[in-house]
């Protein structure tokens, strides 16, 4: 009888979810597949600063219509502010303005930018001026010092700006850069040098700030690099590489020395910038389609939410798929894994550090811990302020690796920031415990099976396909919730255990 | 894989999910596990009823009394500590004698006052206890065990499980410490379980590491064709449980004192599924049994005349027809 409910309540709830599937996919036209190259992207920038009861004023850089993109839309949310935008020939700014607002504030700006491919604009770049350099004394002579030095290596501007950052990437080998940089080696002083570097040898040059538009990003990071006008036209150069050329998925945003963003009346300003391609051209056709026939479909769809929470649904849909994949693993196959979700976690920790990485990462900071681990047992301490100790210690472990790849040059490294800390906490006092009292091969085969179920779960929740397919179509999550009921009553042997009891048919 | 697979399914083999789905979940309540979840209560709840446990001689609650330890075990030279949550045996210390200011675990090892007093406290902080609660330490009468055992044990105490399901013993085996069990019953320490035929008494082969024996690996002496002493009682006992609890499938745990005769140590509300493997038989057939027939299963008596007539090791045979 109970089973029979069971049943009934999976049968509908598959039907519900694959009903809507269809409907959706077949009637309404949703895409089953990505698009493979993204020519729109939304780019969402959140202010978010604190008034104290005066007059604000908050002004933001705006981008415009590059070579490349095309801006086909844009927004301002901003409730009770006044809005305006000023154009100059390099800049568009947008200030907003209140009389009176007190605590946090928060201002958006949202665009929707197209991949244009003009190759060129009619427009002929007209020769800029020439900004007078505004070094003076000790820095004027070292920068000529300095100057008088590339000039000497270098054929053309062209190759002069490339000398000029490759010195750039070793300061300290140069006392007349050590001097000019004053031990600030941030990208951002290097290219304010470049700029005064390159005005006092006459060359036209600006510095253009932008963002990369390659794939999901939900905290996008401004990328800087110079342009010099060379025969006519403006030639880019990146600042990392020196070299002449600047992928072209680099959407330019604004240019010079101003900041990206501007405050009057407030304090704490920050800002977050989302960039992510647009729901592609299938799903807009598919969304207007259920515009005319379920209006209700898309009000209440995750479309309608802002960008930055469409990216944590993203990836929030793809936990129920490593939970199912974990519920096989342990309920079906039978392997042990320390702590019932901690292969989750672990495995959305890898989607920021890469599979490799993070089972290298994983690996070096448990076994670290567990090397502390048994010194700890020496000291006979109670067991909350061991385990707050060993989370002390495991946060200080990940500080040290950090460091240590930073020094040597593996930048992956720093990622182990984003390990789940306490769960690693626990998984290291639990591995000793069961070391102590069932072995060490028990401990480490538990622990290579915590460690295989979450790369699994990484590689599962990780397929680009699924992840569009869950978000395009979340009520599939109706489906898995079926399943796990169903697993729910699943009475049948594990794989593991039939190894276990193979003794019993002899 | 699949063959395998049919194949336990046709000895009646109950795997981890089907007990759980089957039976744990269905005839044990959870509102009624604290009371096995906690030997003090249990401990309670079995003298109450009138069943021999062993003797307590004292309890630690709180970190405080840790220090007053040393004091309340002065008048006992031999006694077991032991975590009143504790699940599989983990956090249990036997300790058989004392030299001079240290105790001799039944291992043989030494163990200082300062590491007892530290073990005490790790109990108490839970991590010997099913989730983490905090937990009490109980230290009690240190079982002497019965000399027909003598030979096919490595030190330690070898104990008797008896699943007993709807108030009806249905599997038995009984537990015997090896050398790599440091003295402890406990299978996946590497204790040894050998079936019991329920009518008779008489031990069957025995299970060491998923692996099937006849002689104890330390001893060399065979462990089939034991007669265990007190059987009647051991049944009687065990089945008393059903309603001492109200658990409809559980585990019950005893020991033979040589002077006492049968105790119960604890009870368990998840017993594991080794106890088949010991026996060579699947629980499933006599589950099932016991299942059709529970109406007319309400008389102690009548329980246990009905496991003696049906799960005797001779009706092991697969080839007898099973309940369905």
């Amino acid at each position: 009888m109970n089973k029979r409910h069971l049943y009934l309540l999976v049968l509908s709830l598959s039907a519900f979810g694959l009903g809507l599937f269809v409907y959706k996919a077949a009637v309404l036209q949703f895409p089953l597949v990505p698009q493979t190259q993204a020519e729109l992207w939304n780019v969402e920038v959140h202010l978010t600063f604190f008034a104290k009861n005066k007059p604000v004023k908050a002004s933001l850089a705006l981008p415009r219509n590059t070579r490349r993109y095309a801006i086909v839309d844009e927004n301002f949310i901003s409730q009770g502010y006044g809005l305006t935008t000023v154009k100059d020939d390099e800049n568009r700014r947008a200030t907003w303005s209140i009389r009176n607002a007190n605590g946090k504030q928060h201002l958006y700006y949202r665009a929707t930018v197209r991949r244009v491919e003009v190759a060129d604009l009619h427009t002929e770049p007209r020769m800029p001026d020439i900004a007078i350099s505004p070094l003076l004394g000790a820095q004027l002579a070292a920068a000529q010092a300095l100057l008088a030095d590339i000039k000497e290596k270098s054929a053309d501007a062209t190759t002069m700006v490339a000398e000029l950052f490759s010195r750039m990437k070793h300061p300290n080998a140069d006392p007349n850069l050590q001097l000019l940089l004053a031990k600030d080696y941030s990208p951002e002083n290097k290219l304010e040098l470049a700029t005064d570097i390159l005005d006092l040898a006459k060359i036209p040059n600006r510095i253009v700030h932008g963002v990369r538009l390659a794939e999901f990003q939900r905290q996008a990071t401004i990328v800087h690099w110079l342009q010099i006008f060379v025969k006519g036209e403006w030639k880019s150069h990146h600042p990392e590489t020196g070299s002449p050329d600047i992928p072209s998925n680099y959407f330019t945003w604004w240019r010079g020395l101003q900041p990206l963003m501007d405050i009057d009346g407030g304090d704490k300003l920050a800002m977050t910038m989302t960039v992510a391609p647009n729901q592609e051209e299938a799903i807009q056709a598919a969304m207007y389609h259920t515009q005319l026939a379920t209006p209700e479909l898309l009000e209440f769809s995750l479309f309608s939410l802002p960008l930055e929470a469409q990216a944590v649904y993203r990836i929030l849909l793809m936990v129920p798929l490593g939970a199912l994949l974990l519920l096989v693993l342990r309920n079906v196959i039978g392997i042990k894994t320390f702590g019932t979700f901690m292969p989750i976690l672990m495995a959305l920790a890898f989607r920021e550090t890469q599979l490799l990485w993070g089972v290298i990462l994983f690996s070096f900071v448990v076994a670290l811990g567990l090397g502390v681990r048994f010194y700890l047992e020496h000291l006979k301490l109670l067991l909350v302020p061991r385990l707050a100790s060993l989370l002390i210690i495991v946060i200080l472990l990940m500080a040290a690796l950090s460091i240590l790849s930073h020094k040597l040059g593996l930048d992956r490294g720093l990622s182990v920031a984003l390990f789940p800390m306490v769960i690693l906490t626990m998984t290291i006092e639990r591995m000793c415990i069961v070391w102590e009292e069932r072995g060490a091969s028990e401990s480490i085969q538990q622990g290579l099976g915590s460690l295989a179920v979450a790369s699994l779960t990484y590689v599962a929740m990780t397929i680009p396909y699924m992840e569009h397919l869950l978000f395009v179509f979340p009520e599939l999550l109706l489906l898995f919730l079926a399943g796990t009921l169903l697993m729910g009553r699943y009475s049948g042997f594990r794989l593991l255990e039939l190894r276990r009891f193979k003794a019993l048919t002899q | 894989m699949f063959a395998l697979s049919k194949a336990l399914a046709k000895q009646g083999v109950l795997g981890l999910n089907h007990r759980n789905a089957g039976y744990t979940l269905w005839h044990n309540p959870r509102h009624l596990f604290p009371l096995v979840d906690d030997k003090l209560t249990t401990k309670q709840l079995a003298e109450a009823a009138g069943l021999a446990v062993p003797k307590l001689y004292g309890v630690i609650e709180i970190e405080r009394q840790v220090r007053g330890l040393s004091n309340l075990l002065k008048p006992y030279d031999d006694f077991v500590i032991k975590p009143a949550q504790g699940s599989g045996g983990d956090g249990i210390v036997v300790i058989t004698g004392r030299r001079s200011h240290r105790y001799r675990k039944a291992s043989g090892h030494f163990v200082t006052q300062e590491g007892l007093d530290h073990h005490v406290s790790n109990i108490l902080s839970g991590l010997y206890s099913l989730g983490g609660h905090p937990d009490k330490a109980l230290i009690e009468y240190r079982v002497q065990f019965d000399p027909v055992f003598e030979a096919i044990s490595f030190q330690g105490i070898p104990d008797i499980r008896i699943i007993i399901f709807l108030g009806v013993p249905v599997m038995a085996m009984v537990r015997l410490p090896t050398r790599m069990s440091d003295g402890k019953a406990n299978l996946h320490q590497g204790a040894i379980g050998a079936g019991i035929d329920l009518a008779t008494g008489r031990t069957l082969s025995g299970v060491w590491k998923n692996e099937i024996v006849t002689e104890h690996p330390d001893t060399e002496q065979s462990i089939t064709g034991v007669q265990i002493p007190h059987w009647e009682t051991l049944l009687h006992q065990s089945a008393q449980c059903y309603e001492l609890t109200g658990l409809g499938y559980q585990g019950v745990d005893l020991v033979l004192d040589k002077t006492q005769g049968p105790l119960i140590l604890e009870l368990n509300a998840r017993p594991g599924l080794n106890i088949q493997i010991a026996n060579q038989a699947g629980l499933l057939p006599r589950l099932q049994m016991v299942e059709k027939e529970s109406k007319n299963l309400i008389k102690l008596e009548d329980r246990l005349a009905f496991a003696t007539r049906h799960f005797a090791a001779s009706s092991n045979d697969p080839s007898e027809p099973r309940g369905q």
